[in-house]
């Protein structure tokens, strides 16, 4: 159930893959595997964002996707899970945010994955400065999410 | 000298000009204490967030020697405003 805060590019699809070759090898007991990848974009509330800075607090952050996880894993019948978030400099275009779920059906991995991925909007303390071409913003809030259905 | 360390994250490091200090603990002292004598402020900000050795906690809640204690902003992680 590994998290990973990460301040260098990530390939989000080659992480499933080794991932996925690394826990489970050639054997099939996962019958569905849910992806998610949050990619940086080139705007936002009407502004064309050129970058942004993404501010974590190492410690907490990891402690927080791992409870988040584990709290998954509790609600739902997983058989693995991945987090892997950048943080530092972003680019439009770079992936932001990897979360991925196997499970031997769909159900608990669609739910799973959206659950992990609103905790952590929710939870996980991370924090975004935008580069616009008239300077630097904070953003302030996310967007609202919606509840996951119950398992 | 028991001590306790205090953290500001994101726009509030950047208000107040500082990221992490050390303060000598005092018995009976609260989180919200901290903030206000760090700040000078009278209280906790609706839109400020703190956390007692890396969990989200009361304003209320005692300090213990030892303790790290962070003030931050709401968090903004995952997607980009997805």
């Amino acid at each position: 159930m590994p998290v990973s805060v990460r301040s260098a590019p990530f390939e989000p699809y080659a992480e499933v893959a080794a991932h996925q070759h690394a826990v489970f090898g050639g054997r099939g007991q996962f019958g569905a595997t849910a992806v998610f990848v949050g990619t940086m974009r080139d705007f936002n509330e009407g502004d064309a964002v050129q970058g942004m800075t993404l501010e974590h607090y190492p410690g907490m952050t990891e402690r927080h996707l791992d409870d988040i996880c584990a709290t998954a894993s509790g609600r739902w019948p997983l058989l693995e899970t991945l987090v892997i978030h950048r943080v530092g400099e972003i680019f439009p275009g770079e992936a932001i945010v990897l979360v991925v779920v196997w499970s031997a059906h769909r159900q608990a991995a669609f739910d799973a994955c959206r659950e992990i991925m609103e905790a952590l909007k929710s939870r996980a303390p991370f924090w975004k400065k935008e580069r616009l071409a008239t300077g630097t913003r904070w953003v302030t809030g996310n967007t609202a999410g919606y509840p996951a259905s119950k398992p | 000298m028991p001590l306790i360390t205090l953290k500001l994250f994101a726009s509030l490091a950047e208000t107040h000009g500082w990221r992490e200090r050390q303060r000598a603990w005092v018995a009976g002292i609260r989180v919200i204490d901290l903030w206000c004598a760090e700040t000078g402020q009278s209280g906790l900000p609706a839109r400020v967030l703190c956390a007692r050795n890396m969990d989200y906690c009361p304003p209320e809640t005692p300090v213990t020697p030892g303790d790290e204690i962070a003030f931050f902003p709401p968090v903004t992680g995952g997607a980009h405003a997805c």
